[in-house]
């Protein structure tokens, strides 16, 4: 199915795509099927900057246990990261 | 016997008058040709949807694509405009009708025409193939796996689209529904709810549903693709269609 489930937020960061670095200001979360991926559903995360167009994006697909595994690595190293060094 | 088809990118004028994009292939024979209207899939207007264009042109069909996302994203590449699309909660119904028009226009124009018009559509594009079928005047419609024509979005999905099953009525032309036995958008229940409304509206439909398929499983480059379902739903498109567009 075409699930359309997302989360968006707003983050602040850069990310490297096709044309190289660039600012990134949002973020889309969802489950829905991937482009490449070889599932039907994946977990995808769109890093993104829309005031420089569509092609602004750097995309990644997961498999659900991997986005779970991502999340808790993330979890794991900002928690285990010094404070006051952002 | 001559088989030379063209296919290409062209501009289409779409709901609204807007240009858009679209992806044309038909054949170079005198025709008459009936005309099919692709509706893509929610990944876009990509390679594979453009493949199946050209499938249609050879076996002697004048086929086009609208890319119903050209206007949240003009030139991109077709991933990076269903982002875009799937975020702003997906093509409206009432653009989508218009688009579909606007493509069957172009599809009635061409010189080896011969007048009708068909829509097919997969996954999202099956509801929007079943959507045009009751807005349009149509000669046939393929609905492959749509989901939500029946039923609606579970609650907090961003999607605004809602149920069209009581438009069955106003359906324009007979409906071919390819179905996965395995698939949960539609579910077996919502597929047997939309055949026992076009009963009760007595229309002309065929519906097949298949064992050990789910959804997607035209999809060729997908782990979904099931090559039996799929040969045999070519099989049952080109025979319908025959019947419907080709006389």
């Amino acid at each position: 199915m075409c699930t359309y489930l997302t989360e968006k937020i707003e983050i602040s960061g850069s990310a490297k795509g096709a044309s190289g670095w660039f600012k990134v200001t949002d973020g889309s979360v969802y489950f829905d099927h991937p482009v490449h991926a070889p599932y039907g559903h994946t977990l995808n995360i769109d890093f993104l900057a829309p005031a420089q167009g569509p092609s602004a994006r750097v995309a990644v697909e997961l498999s659900a246990d991997s986005a779970r595994a991502l999340m808790k690595a993330i979890e794991a190293v900002l928690e285990s990261a010094p404070p006051g060094l952002e | 016997m001559y088989d030379a088809v063209l296919a290409e990118s062209i501009m289409i004028t779409g709901h609204g008058g807007d240009q858009i994009e679209a992806y044309s292939a038909r054949p170079l024979g005198p025709g008459p040709a009936g005309g099919v209207v692709v509706i893509h899939h929610m990944p876009g207007y990509d390679g594979q949807t453009k493949e199946i264009a050209r499938t249609f042109a050879v076996h002697g069909y004048n086929a086009v694509v609208p890319n119903l996302y050209w206007r949240e994203a003009p030139g991109a590449s077709p991933d990076d405009a269903a982002a875009v699309a799937r975020a702003a909660g997906g093509v409206p119904d009432e653009r989508l009708v218009g688009d579909v028009a606007g493509a069957a226009a172009y599809l009635k124009g061409l010189s080896n025409a011969n007048g009708k018009v068909g829509t097919i559509g997969y996954c999202s594009g099956g509801r929007q193939s079943f959507l045009a079928a009751v807005s349009l005047p149509l000669d046939a419609a393929v609905d492959c796996y749509g989901a939500f024509v029946v039923g609606t979005p579970p609650e907090g999905m961003p999607l605004k689209v809602g149920p069209i099953v009581d438009k069955a009525p106003d359906l324009s032309c007979p409906l071919l529904g390819l179905f996965g036995a395995d698939d949960h958008y539609p579910s077996p229940e919502q597929v047997a709810e939309l055949e026992k409304a076009l009963q009760e509206a007595g229309k002309t439909y065929e519906f097949h549903s298949y064992e050990g398929a789910g959804h997607a499983f035209f999809s060729v480059n997908r782990p979904a693709y099931r090559p039996e379902a799929a040969m045999d739903g070519w099989q049952k498109i080109f025979a319908f269609y025959g019947r419907y567009l080709a006389a």
